[in-house]
């Protein structure tokens, strides 16, 4: 993630808007034309030090080498499967990639088509050919529980500052919850925890441009959940 | 373009007969946003034209060989509704929806950072629910605000209008009848930032002076569309007063 200024107005930009004359560089998404700094998407105005660029407010996600995201296997082939990880391009899965042994043609006795996974990017070439890996902590297939989706732009916000969001809704409604770079976001706890725990993150959607947006959800989920959490947390 | 009529379509003091002056465009509504369903999309009204533009991508390219290994291709489909005009309109693609899906697309090309994504397909559907002349610039200027919409990285938002001559008169922005019995049709689509043309076509004859007044009415008012075509994007995704990041 790109390191932030302390922004005080945030300014809303469309592509084609000057961004700076002043001989600032561009930063991302945005464009140099004749000395004077555009900009290139629909996003936030963005200056940090010398450089203005655009955080943009939503897009189609773009993997980039690193990322942990949830994908869905769409086709299989003998050596490798096809995962939909919400990006342009389908992403192939080898069977080196996985942390299971796995003999030429039998890849479908690992994962069917319409499992889910947790996979890391292992690379994005310049021609944006995308490889995914599922050899590293934590990665595995995903059983049970339910699947949000939303935009990828607002996943910083479901996380918060250094995973506070995210880790109070954790411990106020008892779920296991896995956060997809990609916006798709897994659930799994009892009924009524995790539908509460879907509901706060619909609303850190719709609300995601808006301040004091942790304090806000863990009412919410206070509310919804009263005695049980509350007490469980005593302990 | 065809017709004539005894219809007096500018009076003496210049008027229309919608009754805008010769250099006024028709009133334009934007709204970004409106189907939830597609990555993008925006409706527009420009007097009695109603558009409906929705984009979705990049995604992956079918069929496979229009891939292009080196930048986004843009798939551009403009259509009718059969009650888009007043004698139903027969549905399917024709000479003419293919001709505008044509340079609808080229135009956005010439905006769209394609590059970033490399075999893949931008696709940008247009239907026109209510025709009355000019619906390309219309469809035009509808789909780049969708296009912008579904956060798709480009230079540029690109607005179209039309000029064109009728009744011997240089007018902005045609409307049916003016279209129907006038002279001549030049709808212009340019980049703002830069004032490069995207589109230019000209239906009908116009002397090299008319065409140069047109020209000029015509960028003029590419520019006031332009703007409103910012504020739509800008009012759906405004942001309330005082917020800051708390993340």
């Amino acid at each position: 993630m790109e390191k932030r200024s302390a922004r005080n107005a945030r300014e809303v930009v469309v592509p084609g808007d000057l961004l700076d004359d002043s001989g600032m560089n561009a930063g991302s998404n945005a464009y140099v034309h004749n000395g004077k700094v555009y900009a290139g998407i629909l996003g936030v105005k963005n200056v940090y030090h010398d450089t203005v660029g655009v955080i943009p407010l939503g897009g189609r996600y773009m993997p980039t080498t690193g990322d942990t995201v949830i994908g869905v296997i769409e086709d299989i082939g003998p050596s490798n499967w096809l995962v939909n990880i919400n990006a342009p391009y389908p992403a192939p899965l080898h069977v080196n990639e996985v942390p299971w042994k796995v003999e030429f043609g039998d890849t479908s006795k690992y994962l069917n088509v319409g499992n889910v996974v947790m996979l890391k990017i292992l690379m994005v070439d310049e021609s944006k050919k995308i490889q995914v890996t599922m050899k590293d902590s934590g990665l595995r297939r995903i059983e049970g529980g339910q699947m949000v989706e939303m935009s990828h732009s607002k996943v910083s916000r479901v996380i918060g500052k250094s995973g506070s969001m995210i880790q109070m809704i954790k411990n106020l409604t008892d779920c296991r919850i896995f956060v997809g770079q990609n916006g798709r976001i897994w659930i799994d706890g009892d009924d009524e925890n995790a539908s509460v725990a879907v509901e706060a993150i619909k609303i850190i959607e719709k609300e995601a441009q808006s301040s004091n947006l942790t304090e806000r959800v863990e009412n919410f989920i206070k509310n919804r959940l009263p005695q049980k959490d509350n007490d469980r947390e005593e302990y | 373009m065809s017709g004539h009529t005894d219809m007096v379509l500018v009076d003496k003091k210049g008027m229309r007969i919608d009754g805008r002056k010769t250099d006024e465009h028709r009133p334009v509504h934007i709204e970004a946003g409106v189907l939830s369903n597609a990555d993008g999309s925006a409706y527009l009204e420009i007097g009695k034209n109603k558009v409906l533009a929705a984009v979705y991508g990049p995604r992956e390219c079918h069929p496979r060989h229009l891939q292009d290994p080196t930048k986004a291709i843009i798939q551009c489909k403009y259509n009718m509704q059969a009650f888009s005009v007043s004698d139903r309109k027969r549905p399917g693609p024709d000479r003419r929806s293919i001709e505008i899906s044509k340079i609808i697309a080229e135009a956005l090309e010439k905006v769209v950072l394609t590059e970033l994504y490399p075999r893949a397909s931008i696709d940008v559907y247009i239907e026109i629910l209510q025709a009355n002349a000019g619906t390309r610039c219309a469809g035009l200027t509808a789909a780049s605000v969708a296009l912008a919409d579904a956060g798709i990285p480009m230079r540029d938002i690109v607005p179209a209008i039309a000029a064109g001559k009728a009744d011997g008169h240089v007018l902005l922005d045609l409307n049916k009848e003016e279209d129907n019995f006038g002279q001549a049709d030049v709808p212009l689509a340019i980049v703002p930032s830069t004032d490069e043309i995207v589109l230019l076509q000209m239906d009908g004859n116009m002397t090299r002076k008319e065409f140069d007044k047109a020209m000029d009415m015509a960028f003029s008012a590419c520019h006031e569309v332009y703007e409103i075509q910012k504020a739509a994007l800008k009012e759906r995704y405004a942001i309330a007063k005082g917020d800051e990041d708390n993340e």
